[in-house]
């Protein structure tokens, strides 16, 4: 850190204050933003004057690979948007596609959609929510929830064989009917995790350090917000009831009864407390998801062209064979058409803008990133605030470097 | 379908030559709109208080199939209505001028940067407009279909089976 005194000559007659700013570098890595965000922060002394957000430095060219990627092999792309709620992702492009394909999937499938979903909102707003609470010194409650998150990542691992990346889900349905195991876990988490999630409020909800630390602390007002474009927590933070669950309900939303929390004043406390109410509910619509789950399904839609074919159809069955090749391949039959799908990620709406020419791979994919679009007002946010209350600010935005870059 | 017909008409009566095209695609009414008149059907379409489409759910470049334009897809959304629209304008590749959106949506900034980072479209008006995500050096615009995803220079990988 680097600091110059501030030397203004003044004579008695014409006082003039000039003031001189000191430069600050947080980032491109630095401890406390978690992630690779390069900050140039003009600073009066303790006090940031104005910051300039350089970002892409994980910049991987998503839209121009998925360019010439067949529509089966996008979804590991998506893995790698916002890693810490990777299955929305997965499943948001699956819908995108079965849009423009009109395929419709089984009540079976919406339903343990919602509940991997939930789970990996549940996960996104947990790690969210805790390195909050490190960010202003409470390693605690970081360190005692975060073998939940594991938990999530356990039942992400029973069900498709990864835990980060995970590829969860296929074009139509799930590549395999769920174990008996994955349901065991499913159930001991919403079974214990309550538990664990009431002592963590009982942590930081109501202490007196924490509320003092994050109550209007970059705070944002719900106009400036929606100017923004922001969505998800942060705008409903702000006072602003958006929720694309329930505004475009997808994947049987509508059958479910949920409550979307909002936040009045829009700062880090509140986009806090919003994320830990919508844990709350996404325990419920699992619940929910569970008890209502319809029996004797299909786990796929009816979609030979996207979805593979069993193995041993695969070797003594003609038909099977050819379109195994054709999938592998990646020479499915698609139509003309642009569709915009969007879900409600773990930091906003997760927007998929797909235009095909019919062609093997799509014309142009655009993804619709929450965190690029908001990660802009940031300057805006911390502008006058101290240093130290930036950092929470960041953190409690919730900026996924992976997504902000794409 | 009604929400093409009222948008339509809407637009019609306000500016008379600006919609080229209108269709519905999926389940989004979309209209294709002068490039001259963008920004006024845009202000338009925010500021009116029947149609409030006030928030400014997308913005993102595309190229024409036959490579000779640009355009730029704007996705609007009134959130009170719950209405969504998508607009777009196309433009000659070779003069890939358009003003500015982010004098009614702050927003549209750093889209904007992306949209002009990738495909080239200069923002007319724009506070900063400079490259976002790839580096400042680059000189190409790589989303644009004249640049290949892999470098056609290089010789090591040579596989004729899957045409590279």
């Amino acid at each position: 850190m680097s600091k110059k005194e501030n030397n203004s000559n003044h004579s008695n007659n014409d006082f003039v204050e000039e003031k001189e700013y000191s430069t600050l570098n947080l980032g491109p890595t630095h401890p406390a933003t978690h992630g690779i965000f390069q900050n140039i922060l003009k600073m009066d002394g303790e006090i940031i004057h104005e910051a300039e957000p350089t970002v892409g430095y994980i910049h991987r060219a998503f839209e121009k690979l998925s360019e010439r990627r067949p529509y089966n092999q996008i979804r590991p792309i998506t893995d790698r948007l916002n890693y810490c709620s990777s299955p929305i992702n997965n499943m948001g492009w699956d819908m995108t596609v079965e849009k423009l394909i009109a395929c419709k999937v089984p009540k079976r499938v919406d339903y343990m959609r919602v509940i991997i979903m939930e789970l990996a909102r549940i996960a996104d707003h947990l790690i969210c929510n805790s390195v909050i609470g490190v960010d202003t010194g409470a390693m605690t409650g970081f360190l005692y929830i975060f073998q939940w998150r594991e938990k999530i990542y356990e039942i992400y691992e029973s069900i498709c064989g990864a835990r980060l990346t995970t590829n969860i889900g296929r074009i139509g349905g799930f590549e395999k009917e769920w174990s008996k195991e994955t349901w065991d876990r499913i159930n001991h988490f919403v079974e214990n995790y309550p538990k664990a999630l009431k002592e963590f409020a009982n942590l930081l909800e109501r202490n007196k350090i924490f509320m003092d630390r994050t109550i209007n602390c970059g705070p944002i007002s719900a106009e400036m917000a929606l100017s923004y474009s922001f969505t998800g927590p942060n705008l409903r933070a702000a006072g602003v009831d958006y929720d694309v669950r329930v505004m475009n309900p997808y994947s049987s939303y509508q059958d479910f009864i949920f409550d979307v929390p909002i936040g009045q004043s829009g700062d880090t406390y509140d986009r806090f407390m919003v994320r830990q109410h919508e844990m709350w509910n996404s325990l419920e619509i699992i619940r929910q998801a569970i008890k209502n789950m319809p029996k004797d399904e299909p786990i796929k839609a009816d979609v030979p062209d996207f979805f593979l074919p069993p193995k041993e159809e695969v070797y003594n069955n003609m038909e099977a064979l050819i379109y195994h090749f054709k999938i592998i391949m990646g020479e499915m039959d698609v139509p003309k058409g642009e569709v915009y799908h969007c879900v409600e990620g773990g930091n906003g709406e997760l927007g998929f803008y797909l235009v095909s020419d019919g062609g093997r791979t799509p014309f142009r994919l655009h993804y619709r990133r929450p965190c690029f679009i908001y990660y802009q007002a940031y300057p805006e946010m911390v502008k006058g605030i101290m240093l130290s209350d930036a950092i929470i600010t960041m953190s409690s935005m919730n900026v996924i470097a992976g997504e902000l870059d794409a | 379908m009604e929400l093409l017909e009222k948008v339509k008409i809407a637009i019609t009566a306000k500016f008379p030559e600006a919609i080229e095209k209108s269709e519905l695609s999926y389940d989004f009414p979309v209209f294709y709109i002068k490039k001259e008149e963008i920004h006024q059907v845009l202000e338009f379409l925010k500021q009116d208080p029947e149609l409030n489409f006030h928030f400014l759910t997308d913005l993102t470049g595309i190229q024409s199939e036959d490579e000779k334009q640009l355009g730029v897809i704007y996705h609007l959304h009134n959130m009170l209505l719950n209405t969504r629209i998508r607009v777009k304008t196309y433009f000659d590749i070779n003069k890939p001028e358009i003003p500015t959106a982010t004098d009614l949506w702050p927003a549209a900034n750093w889209m904007e940067r992306e949209t002009y980072d990738f495909f080239g479209v200069r923002f007319k008006g724009h506070p900063k407009l400079k490259r976002i995500l790839n580096v400042d050096e680059m000189d190409i615009f790589p989303l644009r279909k004249e640049f290949p995803l892999e470098d056609q220079t290089r010789d090591d990988k040579d596989d004729k089976m899957f045409g590279r």
